[in-house]
């Protein structure tokens, strides 16, 4: 695709210029952290939090996620605050709102900028059929089924203890299930859940427990933003 | 006694009562609307009628006039549609919609016109002299599925937003091919030589009844939209003036109407008041509620009487025409569709879209309308049966249908109850991630579109200009106002989270009992139901439009102000 070009195209007006001038600072700090600068389709991102990760958006992919994101930034300064975020009308209604809201603030801070933003996002990239064969000695994409089961598991497990208790499933139940059930069902429901997936015998699910319950659903296409093929 | 006085208003009114009458009746049998749609009892009710009217008077009941049903009677159904029909998930399945509207409806009419024509050779059915041209005319009439009748049976089957709208949108969409082909093949009927030319002229008029159609509705749209700057009433009737406008000019009404409503409404909900919008709604509801009860009693009522000439083969060849071609062309465009779509439409889906192509007035209408030839009430009877058949045979069948294929489905494999949890947490957090990352932008006549409407058209067309707020915004600050008192003053939403003290003394309770209660069978089919009644649905899996009730007034929407008061306590 690919149909805007972002360096050299003429704006057209004054609001088009500027965005095309923050664009190209956005790209010139991109290619900073280029670590093939020779790939001219794909950009790779390295981040240096647990372990070298490493995730693979195309040109045209960085460039509409760019539009979205200066959309979303209402005080134009390059970051994202929780407003900006909660200004989205449909995820006002979505049970777990608040949760995916803070998935993309790193610990304790309360401003994101594009890398972060797209680091988040780039979890639900689709995995593609070249990258499913590639090496495995190389470092594990963000999108894989393993990463993508993880982004979901921290959500759950808000006192990052790699363990979802059952108080925390009552909370995520709690949020997913209308008001008609009373307490005394709800528990039961979590004890079920936890009573299926528990192996070690901890009543509490971890990680591994976690993607084995998962293991027959198809996370790779449950868990991709269907329109970044 | 001055009967003459008062005559015409005074039998439809008492027809429109009679209707209402029989709806009440029938549903106060709890059983009867799930077996039997709506618009089958009230077919059933049109007969009833027409063989009275018949028995007493003894010559054929009186027949719907073809100009009161395109005038008065269609236009408001049309219009109910495009302007609840929620314009997201039409647009982001626009290219699928317009691809079974056009392509499949050719293919059906051109299919059905020449296999009948081929029945037609058969010696033995005395159906010689109805010529190729005669059959490709009824062809373009039975062929195109009608949005009344479709509406009125998928309000009993439960499908999802996708497929809901797909077919919906197909039914509305395919009237401006309908007409086309139908005026075309008349006119070829009449012309004594038929040149490559003409065929030519045909297509070309195809595109411009389609866009001239979708130009005039836009014109309306706007003016109205322009006019509520200035005030606060309503305004209804342009939509209707966009219909009759693009009637007059030989375009496609029902395209008009469709893009004048989807066109002005976010700019006419936007300038006026609640009160006139509320009113708005409500009008165009039982506006379109009169009308299509009416629609089906009329059909009804025509049936009877002796217009028709039977000829029982080439009837039932064409019931079966109808289906196969059908059904063959959804194969062969799905199979096209799913190649450039990542989101398929399964084989449930199709047999969804085939089964659920239903006939219904407008046939009747434009086989009323066809000149005449000695062959007409051939094809008033053919037509007749084939929409019977479609209305109460695939009205009924289907919702059984759909079940035994969803239950087929789920018995390769049950989900247990954490897998159902979390799927359904994958499907929120998929969902919310989507909102965030704009999934709508990705088309990019559509970013143009929201630039071009941010700069120049919210500037002329909105009162204030300010941020438009979706409706979602709108309800909330609805909420803020009114609602979150009185569910909170109700103790609706008394359920504030436990507090982990109390559920450590529920769990030392219950220790002894947890593990055999949570392993008996009983108990996990009470959960499944519980979950499966009261886990929050996301957004996309409801019906997108609903005949019978306002968008504000729907189960995904009673959820969403359950989670929104939520949220706001916890905030």
């Amino acid at each position: 695709m690919g149909r805007r070009r972002g360096r050299g195209s003429p704006g057209g007006t004054p609001a088009a210029q500027s965005d095309a001038g923050l664009r190209r600072d956005a790209e010139r700090s991109l290619e900073m952290t280029l670590v093939n600068p020779n790939m001219n389709k794909l950009f790779r991102f390295g981040q240096s939090c647990k372990g070298r990760r490493v995730i693979r958006f195309s040109h045209s992919q960085i460039t509409r996620l760019y539009s979205r994101f200066t959309s979303l930034d209402k005080g134009e300064n390059g970051t994202l605050s929780r407003e900006d975020f909660q200004r989205i009308p449909e995820l006002a209604i979505n049970p777990l709102g608040d949760r995916i809201i803070n998935a993309f603030f790193p610990e304790g801070e309360d401003q994101v900028n594009f890398r972060g933003f797209m680091r988040t996002l780039a979890h639900f990239r689709p995995i593609e059929d070249n990258e499913k064969s590639k090496d495995q000695n190389g470092p594990e994409p963000l999108n894989s089924r393993s990463n993508k089961l993880h982004f979901a598991f921290r959500l759950y497990d808000l006192d990052k203890d790699d363990k979802i208790s059952r108080d925390e499933l009552l909370q995520v139940l709690r949020m997913m299930v209308g008001v008609n059930i009373s307490d005394e069902q709800l528990g039961s429901i979590a004890d079920r859940t936890i009573q299926e997936a528990d192996q070690d015998g901890d009543s509490a699910i971890s990680f591994a427990e976690f993607v084995k319950v998962l293991e027959k659903v198809d996370v790779e296409q449950k868990m991709s933003i269907r329109f970044l093929h | 006694l001055d009967y003459q006085h008062v005559q015409v208003p005074f039998e439809i009114t008492l027809w429109i009562m009679l209707a209402s009458l029989a709806k009440i009746g029938f549903h106060l049998y709890n059983k009867l609307p799930s077996v039997v749609p709506e618009s089958c009892l009230l077919i059933f009710v049109g007969l009833i009628m027409g063989g009275i009217i018949y028995g007493l008077n003894d010559k054929s009941p009186p027949v719907m006039d073809s100009d009161i049903f395109f005038l008065y009677l269609l236009p408001p159904i049309v219009l109910d549609a495009g302007y609840f029909m929620p314009s997201r998930p039409f647009f982001e399945n626009i290219g699928t919609i317009l691809l079974y509207a056009v392509v499949g409806t050719i293919w059906n009419v051109f299919g059905i016109g020449f296999s009948l024509y081929g029945i037609c050779q058969v010696k033995a059915f005395h159906l010689q002299d109805v010529s190729l041209l005669h059959n490709l005319l009824f062809g373009s009439l039975i062929a195109a599925v009608d949005p009344v009748a479709v509406l009125a049976v998928f309000e009993e089957i439960h499908v999802n937003e996708k497929l809901h709208i797909l077919v919906f949108g197909e039914s509305l969409l395919n009237d401006a091919v309908t007409v086309v082909l139908y005026k075309l093949f008349r006119s070829f009927c009449e012309m004594p030589a038929i040149k490559s030319v003409d065929v030519f002229a045909g297509v070309g008029k195809f595109f411009v009844v389609g866009l001239g159609g979708v130009l005039v509705g836009l014109i309306f749209g706007m003016t109205a939209a322009f006019t509520t700057r200035f005030t606060k009433d309503i305004r209804v009737i342009e939509p209707y003036l966009s219909y009759l406008t693009a009637e007059m000019f030989h375009l496609s009404g029902i395209v008009a109407i469709i893009a004048c409503a989807m066109g002005m409404k976010r700019y006419v909900e936007a300038n006026i008041s609640l009160k006139s919008h509320t009113t708005v709604k409500y009008f165009m509801k039982m506006w379109s509620s009169v009308s299509d009860t009416l629609i089906f009693i009329f059909l009804g009522v025509s049936t009877i009487g002796e217009n028709h000439e039977w000829n029982w083969p080439y009837i039932c060849f064409t019931v079966i025409f109808c289906l196969i071609w059908r059904a063959l062309g959804v194969l062969v465009l799905t199979f096209f569709v799913n190649r450039f779509h990542v989101n398929t439409i399964t084989s449930k889906d199709q047999f969804i879209i085939a089964y659920g192509g239903l006939r219904g007035a407008i046939c009747f209408s434009l086989v009323f309308l066809l000149p005449d030839f000695h062959r007409k009430k051939l094809f008033i009877a053919a037509t007749t049966v084939v929409i019977l058949f479609t209305v109460f045979v695939q009205g009924m069948t289907i919702r059984p249908l759909v079940d035994l294929l969803a239950v087929k489905r789920k018995r390769e494999s049950a989900p247990t109850v954490g897998e159902q949890i979390h799927i359904r947490f994958l499907d929120h957090l998929l969902a919310g991630i989507e909102d965030i990352s704009g999934h709508w932008g990705q088309y990019y006549w559509k970013d143009k579109l929201e630039y071009f409407n941010s700069k120049y058209l919210q500037k002329i067309l909105l009162r204030e200009y300010d941020q438009p707020k979706s409706s979602i915004v709108l309800l909330y600050e609805k909420l803020e106002r009114k609602h979150a008192i009185e569910l909170a003053e109700a103790g609706q939403l008394g359920h504030a989270p436990s507090h982990p003290s109390l559920l450590n003394d529920d769990r030392i309770v219950i220790t002894d009992k947890k593990l055999e209660d949570t392993l008996n069978p009983d108990v996990l089919e009470n959960i499944q139901e519980i979950l499966a009644r009261n886990l929050y649905r996301i957004r996309r899996t409801g019906p997108a439009y609903n005949r019978h009730t306002l968008p504000g007034e729907t189960e995904p929407v009673e959820h969403a102000k359950e989670i929104l008061i939520l949220r706001h306590k916890s905030l």
